[in-house]
């Protein structure tokens, strides 16, 4: 079978060469660069993608299928011929791609560049981030949020066991249809410290206990798979809580004037960041890395989305958003919301994940 | 079934009567769901829902607002485009070797016909997810995924079935003692194929080239997994928008599409009125 | 006999008709060649994923070859652990080993990791005796159950993923055993998927039957117009379709909206009619009706009236006459319509993906999710293989009891 289907192939490549070969040529300099589509894309776009294509003329062509970051890689690799020349992916994927060698491992502070007060990129990234492969470019956190319209005023919830108390706080929650972060939180909202979740959930008895808590408010629960549409449920009342992406909740509240609140306890924070595929990391790659991963670029980002640069020395430099908002506040990462936070163990879920998918699957048709 | 004979009973004219509007109903649930989009696509309102403006006939009701919005989207008319690209490419293709294939499979002497054929409509049959996936790997193994030909090759094994059908379709009807008599006349096999055979079965040809046209204009699961960012059809620039939330652009899209089956339908019905002509069947 | 040149009439015809055979094959051959190569290869490529198991037989070549000698006893001897260290180190840097260890964590959770970090401690190991280092970098090597999984998983072709698309496993003993009742996603889903598919089948029938009886029985000018209602969504676009149901009846959409206006039922009162199971069937009802009426309409036509008149007129009540007498004349058509709607239903992704919700995925969405979220490649080949044997069988029944070039397309 091996060798039907070699030969195919090659009968394959010949007719598509006498074909024609529609599409082989590439002209100008240009990266594409994978991303997650819709505001994220947009706003990497006008921190660094914009300033790149002003500065150096090369063409910056963005693929919104971060989704199937991991996927695409895996086949272009398998197959030898790589189209993308970044891919943004979140860091337990870059973690996978890193061990099965799909993509570049990463001296970090020969290619990146320092902070403006000379720390090496090694100190200034968020500790931990830089885990071979992964270049960190912003923290987001999945977060519970809700309509205050949907609950008395005196009367809010604020935690997240709120989530699970139907009785002091009824109606509809729509989660996301995955178990990462909602088997954490049932968890959290059962007594367990955050800090702790991941050592309880490594146990048999541990998963059970976050089942049986998401037991309690399954019939109430619709599940969303694409991250625009929590804040679409919110707004049109067909829930009163939702998890959500913070940043999505940031832009109904300030672009779309929707009374919407985030309850920051317990926010399931994680890192998002950029992978160079397998034989893409370039001379001209690296310029644009070393760019686009700067301290100001970073700070930059966050004027459009309300995530949280990875690099400690963009901090600072964060200002006002496009519409005038102090952008600080609403980052995940800052004083007053960074309440409670469960890091989303990485590792963990990359052991883990297939059963938990599995059985959250099996939980979801019962 | 015109008019009701005289001695019909009662009851027999009430459930003739309620069988009539069953039938009306079924015929409202084919084609209403099509026809309530196109005015809602020129909801002045961002809604999914008839306004009271629209109710009311009310002109500040509706407006073209979605309309622009296509046009002012760079990603829609990239997606058009290639779509203009890819189906047209694909029909080619799949017209040629189907016709030509299907020539060979309604003379009676062909071989093996009934595994061939069943090979040859087998993509209309497979599950597209296994079709896609399938293309997805081999594709990549010859570094097709992402190219105009990866997409435009798939959706031509795509369309060849219903070429493949309606040509051999138009040529069981065909009278082999035509092609006798040309060449016994002593016309070249050649000038008996352009002057005999083709133009009976140019509608044949005609209707699965649209058929092939309109599967690859209208394919989304093959264009998910082997297209790059280059190749984003319209399909799937919809299948984007429905998935991550509906707009009334989309409403637009739809409208378009909509307006185009129209009218591929109108061309396929002016080629069976001709194709009965010719046959000699009263239309 | 013979024909003017000399030659023996019998060997001439024969020659004569050979000669035709090849034009014919020559004139297919081809589009049969270029429907294996893009198409037929392609197919059989992805479900031979779903046995295909090379991440450790490639990957870790000595470690196979040295467990063939064990008799999965206790634990293997030390040149077994030899090899393991050789295969991590030569993997390590090839960076390959990721491979096998994700490919071992779909087998046992957890095996992910034991074999990352055992990668990369055995990078730094250099002389033997490796058995008690091994073990005491990880004791999972100190559990002949790991060992009797390598083992397994070492052959280049494996039931574990057929297993795990029908709900089974193999346990630590390496025996087969189903999941609990409580694990179990795919038989399901796979009932389900057939049981949607014989529901859309059904009411295809049900509404597809009297509209086709009125077409055949109507005169041609007013039926070929009344055509046109069928042949029109049958020319729409199917995201389209699925996007117009969508409007219609989500809970903010017209049908709803309408309802509150005639005080059917109240604004809290909305009725969720899409993202559920409901919505499925009706959108797939409505994208695949033409597929039944087309060929029920193409059989009626060849049903002469006078039997139904005679029938009537030898005094059979009318439903009688119609049961006994016309119905059974239309059972090619509706076997022919119910085959291929129910082949076409089984695999439906896009209208199920997009108003589906929880409640009405079908099949081809799971293998659709492996393929492009859980990454489980081999499990998407395995569910794929499955669900291309039962469109095979129905498509061969389908074949050989109407014929697939009788397929109606208006």
């Amino acid at each position: 079978m091996k060798h039907l289907f070699k030969t195919s192939a090659m009968t394959f490549a010949i007719l598509g060469t006498a074909l024609g070969g529609v599409g082989v040529a590439h002209a100008e300099q240009s990266l594409t660069i994978v991303s997650w589509g819709g505001a994220y894309s947009k706003s990497q776009k006008l921190a660094y993608h914009d300033p790149w294509t002003e500065k150096t003329g090369d063409k910056i062509y963005m693929d919104p299928k971060s989704a199937q970051g991991l996927a695409g890689l895996r086949s272009q690799v398998e197959a030898g011929k790589v189209t993308w020349d970044l891919v943004d992916m979140l860091e337990g994927n870059a973690i996978t791609a890193c061990d099965e060698g799909l993509v570049e491992e990463i001296d970090y502070d020969e290619i990146l560049a320092p902070a403006p007060d000379g720390t090496p990129p090694s100190q200034d990234f968020i500790e931990g981030s830089l885990s071979g492969c992964f270049i960190p470019q912003i923290v987001y956190s999945t977060v519970l949020a809700y309509n205050t319209t949907a609950f008395p005023a005196d009367k809010q919830p604020s935690k997240v066991a709120d989530l699970f108390d139907l009785k002091n706080f009824p109606g509809k929650r729509s989660l996301e249809k995955i178990p990462d972060g909602n088997l954490e939180w049932a968890l959290v909202a059962d007594g367990v410290a955050p800090d702790k979740v991941y050592d309880v959930l490594s146990t048999q008895a541990g998963v059970d206990r976050a089942f049986k808590k998401l037991d309690t408010i399954k019939d109430d629960i619709v599940w969303w798979d694409a991250g625009a549409q929590p804040p679409q449920l919110l707004a049109d009342k067909e829930v009163v809580m939702a998890s959500a992406y913070n940043g999505r909740i940031f832009n109904a509240q300030v672009n779309e004037d929707q009374p919407f609140k985030i309850m920051w306890d317990g926010q399931m924070f994680e890192l998002d960041g950029w992978v160079v595929p397998q034989g893409k990391l370039t001379p001209e790659l690296k310029k644009y890395l070393r760019f686009a991963t700067d301290t100001q670029r970073l700070a930059d980002q966050a004027k459009y989305i309300s995530y949280g640069p990875a690099r400690k020395s963009s901090v600072p430099l964060i200002g006002k958003g496009v519409n005038g908002v102090d952008m600080k506040e609403h980052l995940p990462t800052a004083k007053a919301n960074f309440f409670n936070p469960i890091k989303k163990d990485a590792i963990w879920w990359a052991d883990h994940g297939d059963e938990m998918r599995q059985r959250f699957n099996a939980w979801l048709s019962q | 079934m015109a008019a009701l004979p005289p001695y019909t009973s009662t009851l027999e004219r009430v459930w003739h009567y309620t069988y009539l509007a069953i039938c009306g109903l079924i015929f409202l649930f084919l084609i209403g769901p099509i026809l309530v989009i196109i005015p809602l696509s020129f909801n002045a309102e961002p809604y999914f829902t008839f306004t009271h403006a629209m109710l009311t006939f009310d002109p500040a009701g509706y407006s073209l607002r979605w309309y622009h919005n296509i046009l002012s989207h760079p990603a829609w008319i990239q997606s058009i485009k290639n779509s203009f690209i890819i189906g047209p490419a694909a029909t080619v293709l799949a017209t040629v070797l189907g016709t030509l294939a299907a020539l060979g499979l309604s003379r009676p002497q062909m071989p093996f016909r009934g595994v061939i054929m069943s090979i040859l409509i087998s993509p209309m049959i497979v599950p597209l997810i296994i079709s896609a996936a399938g293309m997805f790997f081999f594709y990549s193994s010859v570094d097709l995924t992402q190219t105009y030909m990866g997409v435009i090759l798939a959706h031509t094994a795509l369309g060849i079935p219903f070429v493949v059908i309606t040509v051999t379709a138009t040529l069981s009807g065909f009278d082999h003692s035509l092609t006798r008599a040309s060449a016994s006349l002593g016309a070249s096999p050649s000038h008996t194929f352009f002057k005999v055979i083709l133009p009976l079965v140019t509608p044949g040809v005609i209707s699965g080239a649209l058929f092939a046209f309109i599967t690859s204009f209208d394919e989304v699961v093959v264009v998910i997994f082997l297209s790059g960012v280059k190749q984003r059809t319209l399909p799937l620039e919809m299948w984007a928008g429905i998935r991550e939330q509906i707009s009334p652009t989309i409403l637009a899209v739809a409208t378009i599409l909509v307006a185009m089956s129209v009218l591929l339908l109108t061309v396929l019905e002016l080629l069976r009125r001709r194709n009965e002509r010719l046959r000699g069947i009263r239309a | 006999m013979t024909t003017a040149d000399g030659k023996p009439l019998k060997v001439s015809l024969r020659r004569a008709l050979r000669r035709q055979r090849i034009w014919a094959f020559l004139l297919v051959a081809p589009l049969l060649l270029f429907i294996l190569v893009t198409f037929i290869v392609p197919v059989f490529n992805m479900a031979l994923r779903g046995i295909e198991n090379p991440q450790v037989h490639d990957i870790m070549p000595q470690t196979t070859s040295a467990l063939k000698a064990w008799d999965g006893e206790g634990l293997p001897a030390e040149p077994v652990y030899a090899a393991l260290v050789a295969d991590l180190q030569a993997g390590y840097k090839s960076k390959e080993i990721g491979k096998v260890a994700t490919r071992l964590n779909y087998e046992k959770v957890g095996m992910r990791s034991v074999i990352m970090s055992s990668a990369r401690h055995a990078k730094r190991m250099k002389d033997g005796p490796y058995k008690e280092a091994m073990i005491h970098v990880n004791r999972a090597w100190g559990d002949p159950a790991t060992w009797r999984l390598i083992k397994r998983e070492s052959a280049p072709y494996t039931f574990s993923y057929l297993l795990a698309a029908l709900d089974a496993h193999y346990d630590d003993n390496g025996d087969i055993a189903m999941l609990p009742q409580d694990r179990r996603i795919y038989v399901p889903l796979f009932i389900r998927t057939l049981l949607m598919s014989a529901t859309v089948t059904l009411f295809c029938i049900l509404l597809g039957y009297p509209v086709a009886y009125l077409l055949a029985n109507l005169p041609l000018k007013i039926s070929n117009l009344l055509m046109i209602m069928v042949l029109l969504p049958f020319w729409t676009s199917l995201l389209v379709r699925t996007t117009t149901w969508i409007v219609l009846l989500q809970s903010q959409g017209v049908l709803n909206d309408l309802m509150v206006w005639l005080h059917v039922i109240d604004d809290q009162g909305r009725i969720q009619m899409i993202f559920n199971k409901t919505g499925t069937l009706v959108a797939m009802t409505h994208i695949l009706l033409p597929f039944m009426i087309l060929p029920l309409y193409s059989v009626m036509k060849t049903v002469p009236p006078s039997y139904l008149r005679a029938a009537r007129s030898l005094g059979a009540n009318p439903l009688v006459a119609f049961w006994r007498v016309y119905v059974p004349q239309t059972v090619s058509g509706i076997g022919a319509g119910s085959l291929l709607v129910f082949i076409l239903s089984i695999g439906y992704y896009i209208t199920p993906a997009l108003v589906g919700g929880q409640s009405g995925q079908m099949i081809s969405n799971m293998i659709a999710y492996h393929m492009q979220e859980s990454l489980n490649w081999g499990l998407a080949g395995a569910l794929g293989l499955l669900l291309l044997v039962i469109v095979l069988v129905l498509y061969s029944v389908y074949n050989k009891f109407i014929g697939i070039d009788k397929i109606k397309m208006g």
